[in-house]
């Protein structure tokens, strides 16, 4: 029996937005709109998304990096949000997060030992005689060398630098990782490397993963299970097979149809949405994807859906937020293009 | 029968031992250093590689954009017959956003701020046709027309930050068009936008493409949009190409260690894989790069010889073009089928 390690529930953040001359707040954005998921402990749960759907807002409001405007977040039994300050400090022992860009998350006037160093010596892990050894292991464990334990992160390449990110997360023993685009910024054959040494940690360690990316083909690499974001919304999540194998929100279907694939010999069928992602300020009504779905009806329109699932058509666990599952399922619903 | 098969191998540009480096007080950096390719008149030459591998360089040497301390040290860029290199300024100038046009990653940093979209496509026009004002301003809307703007009347009065990501592509697209250019370079033209805008900005260029009967560079580091859109493919490392191919050659056989690598650790969203290969290191820095092939330090494969000597872009049987002694009778290790064996081969070296 896996218990949920993480627990979000009626996630909402709002960001104001000031104007007028009192500077009064005139509306919101709504980065995050009332969004419920359960991480699983030693399972990687992705979310994935394009621009603005909210994906990294989620990840820096579990770890109040924002404070967010509404909801709970319980990790290991205790709710983060009525922690003060102070513990929750000290709780990010067990959860950490690494971004995207290590070498704007990484002091670049420390050496990998005192950032590594620092980051023990706040969660006073490890008595100070120990954290020397400790450190020299890190740096094996991601792959780096014990020998370059005193240089700056400028000596080193993106890809190295991301490790050093990884050691830092590591160094205080977490149970949980928040990636935000760890890999984005990286090369391919760079990022294979990174992808690898972090399924190797996770299986070592025992570790969590909430893995925040837009990449879906990184997605399907690592994850266990995937939820899909539109515009503050969860718009699909399934065990990564029947996400990948059988997806049944039409922005799912949209997503994995516009990713080129590296085969030119294959002929795909693929779908071209209308338009941009609308702005989170106003976003429609009803169904956020509404305005660029080929299938929208006025009920969409109307009507926001529920996330939801149907036992002939899906597996354990899987649920979509669409009025027309079946319709669409069965080909009653023509897309409208 | 003859003739037609001299049509068809008409190219619209031969770049032929291109060399461009940059002199810094480190010494000199090679960052382009013998390229040889051209591009088939109507077609799609694909550029990839990784982040250093002069793949940028090599578009901004086509159209002479190439600025101090860089300088384009020798070979021979012929575009319908003319050596690009030999213009002088004046010249580049009626050829670049003319004849030649460049599309680039970043659509707001090439776009000027404080004109509006209407004026940027107009003052190419303009330029470059000798029209009025107000005739550049109607080809303006033709354009934004073309390339899918809705209400194009309206959005040639925008400043570019009135506009998304994928409009502003597409203006860029616009302008980058309206002089009617013969060949198109796009450097990474997709790589800043979502999937899904990305895919209508692919769409609209190859329509654009058929219609207007151009050729193309494409200039990325993803397979994917290269294997959609792209008719020949190099692929470049550490400024020089080590293997070329037609595009359904280069994905089903590819013959170098680098591809081969590359086209393995990609994760694919299609499909199931259990551990990714991985290249292993990284690429060399630009102003230290190895002796012999560029790619031995990380190439599973890699012998003696390959640290000693850089092999030549040879032609095989399959039509690939590949730069490594594996495929060479001078080769002097066991037979090594490189797709194949990569794995395995990796393994025993890590």
């Amino acid at each position: 029996m896996t218990t949920d390690l993480l627990k979000v529930q009626h996630l909402k953040q709002y960001f104001p937005i000031k104007g007028g001359i009192l500077g009064r707040k005139v509306n919101d954005v709504k980065a995050v709109d009332d969004i419920s998921f359960e991480v699983k402990a030693g399972e990687t749960l992705s979310i994935v998304g394009e621009s603005g759907c909210g994906k990294s807002t989620t990840g820096r409001a579990i770890l109040r990096l924002d404070e967010p405007t509404s909801g709970e977040v319980e990790f290991g039994g205790k709710d983060l949000l009525s922690l003060s300050k102070a513990e929750m400090r000290k709780m990010r022992k067990d959860l950490q997060i690494i971004f995207q860009d290590p070498y704007a998350s990484i002091n670049p006037r420390q050496t990998v030992r005192q950032i590594l160093g620092e980051a023990m010596a706040i969660q006073n892990v490890l008595p100070k005689k120990e954290r020397e050894a400790r450190i020299k292991e890190l740096m094996t464990t991601v792959g780096l060398g014990e020998h370059q334990i005193d240089r700056f992160p400028h000596e080193f390449s993106g890809g190295q630098r991301q490790r050093i990110g990884i050691a830092r997360a590591l160094a205080v023993d977490p149970k949980m990782i928040i990636c935000d685009e760890s890999v984005s910024a990286l090369d391919v054959s760079i990022q294979a490397q990174v992808l690898n040494l972090l399924r190797k940690l996770q299986k070592e360690l025992d570790l969590t993963y909430l893995f925040i990316s837009h990449d879906l083909g990184v997605v399907r690499h690592i994850s266990d299970r995937v939820l899909v974001m539109y515009l503050g919304k969860i718009v699909e999540i399934a065990d990564k097979k029947s996400l990948f194998d059988n997806p049944k929100h039409p922005y799912t279907k949209t997503l994995l149809s516009a990713i080129p694939v590296p085969d030119p010999s294959i002929e795909k069928d693929q779908i071209i949405l209308k338009g941009d992602v609308p702005s989170p300020i106003d976003p429609p009504t009803g169904c956020r994807f509404h305005t660029r779905c080929p299938f929208a009806t006025d009920k969409c329109k109307d009507e926001d859906p529920e996330l939801r699932t149907n036992d002939d058509l899906m597996q354990d666990g899987h649920r979509a937020a669409c009025h027309y599952i079946e319709e669409i399922e069965s080909g009653e619903m023509q897309p409208n293009y | 029968m003859e003739n037609e098969n001299m049509e068809s191998n008409e190219s619209i540009i031969k770049v032929d031992n291109l060399q461009t480096s940059f002199f810094t007080h480190k010494g000199e950096i090679k960052a382009v250093d013998g390229v040889h390719f051209d591009v088939p008149a109507g077609k799609t030459l694909g550029i990839v590689g990784e982040s250093g591998s002069g793949k940028s360089i090599t578009s901004l040497s086509i159209m002479r954009l190439i600025d101090d301390p860089g300088r384009i040290k020798g070979g021979e860029i012929i575009f319908k017959g003319e050596n690009l290199l030999e213009k002088s300024e004046a010249e580049m100038r009626s050829i670049r956003g003319n004849k030649i046009s460049m599309i680039f990653q970043e659509p707001m940093t090439s776009l000027n701020p404080v004109y509006t979209i209407g004026d940027q496509i107009a003052e190419a026009y303009q330029i470059h046709e000798g029209t009025s004002k107000k005739e550049g301003l109607r080809k303006a809307v033709d354009m934004l027309k073309l390339v899918g703007i809705p209400s194009p009347e309206r959005r040639v009065k925008a400043y570019p930050h009135e506009l998304s990501g994928g409009m502003r592509q597409r203006a860029m697209i616009a302008i980058a068009l309206a002089c009617d250019p013969e060949l198109l370079v796009a450097d990474e033209p997709t790589t800043a936008l979502d999937v899904t805008i990305q895919a209508q900005i692919l769409r609209l260029i190859s329509r654009l493409q058929d219609e207007l009967g151009m050729s193309m560079m494409l200039i990325t580091h993803d397979l994917g949009v290269v294997a959609e859109t792209c008719d020949y493919v190099a692929v470049m490392y550490a400024g020089k190409i080590v293997e070329y191919a037609d595009v359904y050659t280069l994905f089903s056989n590819p013959k170098h260690p680098y591809t081969v690598g590359l086209l393995k650790s990609l994760p694919r969203h299609d499909i199931d894989q259990d551990e990714l290969e991985v290249i292993q290191g990284m690429v060399p820095r630009p102003d230290n790069l190895p002796e012999g092939c560029r790619f031995a330090p990380r190439c599973p494969f890699a012998r003696d010889m390959c640290h000693e000597r850089l092999p030549d872009l040879e032609d095989l049987e399959g039509g690939n073009q590949v730069r490594c002694w594996i495929h060479t009778d001078q080769w002097d290790g066991p037979e090594v089928n490189v797709k194949d064996d990569y794995g395995s081969a990796q393994s025993s070296t890590s």
